[in-house]
């Protein structure tokens, strides 16, 4: 699903560079649940946005799909970003005059989807994550687990073929964290492929498959024995 | 999806009225600027309008190329004649000026006692009496100065002229004075100078018909001749160009025939005085024109410093909704998506604030126009702005709202979605 080869990135700073990602070779499979992991600065959290082109690499190539994703400009990589990525962010990033549905329902809005076609679809996908009878709720007057269940709605709203998640579990405390992870490994045991950033090992565990950066490369890459919540 | 055909998707402008609505704060400060402009630029057009329509009417009661010549004295000796003679008129002279000027639609000599020469007779109706001016007027000059005649009554006509009947039409004010209330004045008698006139018009006084107050007597021309003695001579004439001739070349036409015709020095500006309504009025029609000008000036300038202020509060609200951007980019709106939603909620704000300005702008110039519809004196009427203008106003503020939309559009857009993600 994803083939990532010798991906550099480096960031200009003043006088000096920074160099963020030192050649990362690195491949996901369809349905494959992967934690990234490293400490603040490693280069997890580059590596995530430019798998979600919404930054760019350097040097390297970088196939989503057996597409290549290179020289994009700014329009089309919005159209795959659409069609391919869905995004769930540590602060939710959810648009705070807009209720539930509404958020979930934009990126079919973008997507050209019909109004009433987009909210069947948006309330389905809130039902999945057990937020149908909040769909007319703004963000202000959900909790903090319940935005994080909006936003993976929304993220899977447009039938992605890749979850990004970045810290998800990040701003939530542990029972909701429970939850999330929960929500996310369901997601995942029905065939959607899934990256998590986290710096959190329990986290991580609740994966199939932990990735360690440190430094801009890979230091560690193996394949876990999923931690599978239940009953929360 | 096509940019352009954004523009006319029912979805976009859900998404830009769910934008506008739901920031109410936001959209009234934006807003209120243009808001302001027009509502200016349409109180101050409109105000000038109605000034310049109370002028036209204050003058309504003269044709606007009409003019007077009266007869002063000579200042310079001429082919015999010694300075300080009164070249007065004579009635054939009407023809004679008339062939020479054939730009003269009408000519109406009158004959005045009051007014200007001497004192008003008095004119007694049984136990009353009162001091009145009194005319003599052929019947052109109502086609000179309208003369608005009561139900029932009429003007002097050929007829009284030919045949010098003694009949006046006799103004509202001598009627009040000279006639109890309720009193049919029609068909009565007055006296002047022990003659007795039998009353067949009353006239409604309009401001700016010319001379005259609310009191005049007027009597035929022929008749006034012959009470006072006259002759055919006479010291002062109204004269009224047909539509197409321009009153200033009029009046210098007639008063250089005049003077041939009198046999006057060229060079003898004192011979004759004369006035002339046209560049009286002219120079009013200046006056309103400027105003009408400077309010096109004033209002184009406020409209220009409120679509800035929208561009200001779009920018502010672009730089308050980075994260916003950004998450809408980040689920898969193009830069060009973002752009038009930006310009378009400028616009429409634009629009929006616009009409409301036109309205209330209306409203205002409704209320003055009542307030003022009473005051005789205050030349106002019917204050209300040309469609054009409106319009005119109307694209300026579209086009302006959407150049300064674009500014906001381009920064929207010109911050990479990584980065508006990272703003909280």
């Amino acid at each position: 699903m994803i083939e990532i080869n010798n991906l550099h990135k480096s960031y200009e700073m003043g006088s000096s560079s920074l160099h963020v990602l030192k050649g990362i070779d690195f491949s996901v499979n369809d349905g494959e649940l992967v934690a990234i992991m490293g400490s603040s600065g490693s280069g997890k959290s580059t590596l995530l946005n430019i798998l979600g082109m919404l930054d760019t690499s350097d040097n390297g190539t970088y196939d989503l799909d057996k597409i290549r994703i290179a020289d994009m400009d700014e329009k089309k990589a919005a159209n795959y970003r659409n069609k391919f990525l869905g995004f769930v962010f540590q602060s939710f990033n959810l648009i705070n005059y807009k209720n539930a549905l509404e958020n979930v329902a934009l990126p079919l809005y973008y997507q050209g989807i019909p109004r009433k076609e987009r909210q069947v679809t948006a309330l389905n996908y809130l039902d999945k994550v057990g937020l149908k009878d909040w769909s007319d709720h703004l963000p202000s007057e959900l909790s903090g687990g319940q935005k994080q269940r909006v936003a993976i709605a929304r993220a899977l709203a447009s039938n992605p073929k890749v979850l990004l998640a970045d810290e998800p579990t990040g701003a939530l405390d542990s029972k909701t964290s429970m939850e999330v992870m929960a929500l996310i490994q369901k997601i995942n045991n029905e065939g959607k492929t899934i990256l998590v950033v986290t710096h959190e090992q329990d986290i991580a565990e609740m994966c199939k498959r932990i990735v360690r950066l440190r430094d801009g490369v890979i230091v560690e890459d193996k394949k876990v024995k999923q931690n599978i919540i239940k009953n929360v | 999806m096509n940019s352009l055909k954004k523009v006319f998707d029912r979805d976009t402008w859900d998404e830009i009225f769910e934008s506008i609505s739901k920031n109410k704060t936001r959209t009234i400060i934006t807003t209120i600027g243009v808001f302001w402009g027009i509502f200016i630029y349409i109180a101050l057009a409109g105000s000038a309008t109605g000034l310049e329509n109370g002028f036209n009417e204050a003058f309504s009661g003269l044709s606007k190329n009409s003019m007077g010549v009266f007869v002063q004295r000579t200042s310079i000796p001429y082919k015999g004649f010694e300075e300080g003679r009164q070249p007065l008129f004579r009635l054939n002279d009407v023809d004679k000026l008339k062939s020479r000027v054939p730009e003269i639609q009408f000519v109406a000599p009158g004959l005045q006692a009051g007014a200007f020469t001497g004192s008003p007779p008095l004119v007694t109706r049984g136990t009353r009496s009162d001091n009145f001016n009194v005319f003599g007027n052929f019947p052109s000059y109502s086609k000179i100065s309208v003369v608005n005649i009561f139900d029932g009554g009429r003007y002097i006509n050929e007829q009284d002229i030919k045949y010098e009947r003694k009949v006046a039409v006799i103004g509202e004010g001598t009627q009040e004075r000279l006639f109890t209330e309720g009193e049919d004045p029609l068909g009565q008698y007055i006296e002047i100078n022990n003659v007795n006139f039998k009353v067949i018009g009353v006239t409604k006084f309009s401001q700016g018909s010319g001379f005259g107050s609310d009191s005049d007597v007027t009597i035929p021309y022929t008749t006034f001749a012959k009470l006072y003695n006259r002759g055919d001579q006479f010291g002062f004439m109204f004269i009224a160009g047909y539509d197409y001739v321009n009153p200033n070349y009029l009046e210098e036409t007639v008063l250089s025939n005049l003077r041939v015709i009198k046999t006057v020095s060229p060079e003898d500006e004192r011979a004759f005085g004369s006035f002339n309504i046209g560049a009286l009025f002219e120079s009013i029609i200046k006056f309103t024109k400027g105003m009408v000008f400077l309010s096109l000036v004033v209002g184009i300038a406020t409209i220009f410093a409120g679509v800035i202020g929208i561009g200001n509060i779009m920018l502010i609200a672009v730089k308050e909704r980075t994260n916003e951007l950004g998450i809408r980019r980040a689920l898969g709106a193009t830069p060009g998506e973002v752009k038009v939603q930006i310009v378009l909620e400028s616009v429409f704000l634009t629009i929006l604030a616009g009409i409301i300005g036109i309205i209330v702008g209306a409203f205002l110039l409704f209320v003055i126009n009542i307030g003022t519809a009473g005051l005789e004196d205050f030349p106002f009427t019917n204050p209300t702005v040309p469609l054009a203008i409106v319009f005119g106003a109307f694209i300026t503020m579209v086009t302006l709202g959407t150049l300064i939309g674009l500014i906001p559009a381009e920064r929207a857009v010109s911050i990479k979605p990584i980065e508006a993600l990272r703003e909280e």
